[in-house]
């Protein structure tokens, strides 16, 4: 069984199951990068006009963030659940867990969608109709707060694709145990946009909240 | 890892959040924002080592994920030093 999953140039399966591990925390170190820029940006606006952002960030919808933030925490639970019964070979568990984790991160683009109505609603769209027309930086926040937050949205739509998939595989007993690597990747996939939102959270929905 | 080290990781995580979300209300002016951002740190801690399973990782592995952040301190040294300075000298 493990030979027919063992690659040619690899001596071991622990050598290829650490070569893949080490790819994507390569390719989620870029990530970071990616988003890093867009933090930074956030950061020196924040700093050259912070009445403009202080009057956009009380403009946010807490109630949606807030929601979505337990939401994507319990789903990074319940997605290490599943890459756990996964390395047990543990079929049946590692489906279950990894459909709910699935279901959390449908139910937090859910509420996002909410969220964006109420927001599109409220005219926190930067354009000629924006709510705030006296704090033009605050169309800046606007700005960033809608790139970042879909980005975001764009990488957990990616991750349930891939969920999908793992899903699919596991529920038939493949993708667990030895060739359980996929599972596994997805996993530190689906942890990267948990991290994300960690930071994105105090920044767009509490941080200007009070000031 | 057995299954009640991720409960517990995750309980910690909830802490962070609510943590994070009271001191919001707490009034401390200036002082939230790096506090905000000291939590946010240690939540991501956590999920890395535990979520992501850094802690039964390969040092390489740790290495590899250290050096994404690394570089992102980078941006953000070299890149506050310049804005946060910038009224220094009138």
């Amino acid at each position: 069984m493990s030979e027919g999953i063992l690659k040619e140039q690899f001596d071991s399966l622990e050598q290829q199951h650490d070569a893949s591990r080490l790819g994507l925390w390569l390719f989620l170190a870029t990530e970071f990068l990616f988003f890093g820029g867009l933090f930074m940006g956030f950061a020196v606006y924040h700093l050259v006009y912070p009445l403009g952002f202080a009057a956009a960030g009380k403009l946010t919808n807490l109630w949606c963030g807030s929601i979505n933030a337990a939401l994507l925490l319990t789903s990074g639970l319940t997605m290490a659940l599943g890459v756990n019964a996964a390395q047990r070979s543990r079929a049946p568990a590692a489906s279950r867990w990894v459909a709910l984790t699935m279901l959390l991160g449908a139910a937090f683009l859910a509420v996002k969608g909410v969220e964006y109505a109420d927001d599109i609603h409220k005219h926190l769209v930067p354009g000629a109709h924006f709510a705030l027309a006296n704090q033009p930086p605050a169309q800046i926040y606007f700005w960033l707060y809608w790139t970042m937050t879909g980005l975001h949205a764009v990488h957990l739509l990616i991750g349930l694709g891939l969920l999908a998939a793992v899903w699919l595989k596991v529920r038939r007993g493949r993708w667990i145990g030895a060739e359980g690597a996929a599972t596994e990747l997805t996993g530190l996939y689906w942890g990267f946009v948990d991290v994300i939102w960690i930071f994105l959270y105090p920044l767009l929905y509490l941080i200007d909240r009070h000031t | 890892m057995k299954a009640l080290t991720y409960v517990g990781a995750w309980g910690a995580l909830m802490a962070g959040f609510f943590l994070t979300l009271g001191l919001a209300h707490a009034r401390l002016g200036a002082f939230y924002l790096p506090v905000a951002m000291v939590i946010a740190a240690a939540q991501m801690m956590v999920v890395m080592w535990y979520f992501m399973h850094l802690r039964v990782s390969s040092r390489l592995t740790w290495l590899f994920a250290a050096g994404g952040i690394y570089w992102l301190g980078i941006l953000f040294v070299l890149g506050l030093a310049d804005y946060l300075s910038r009224g220094w000298l009138k």
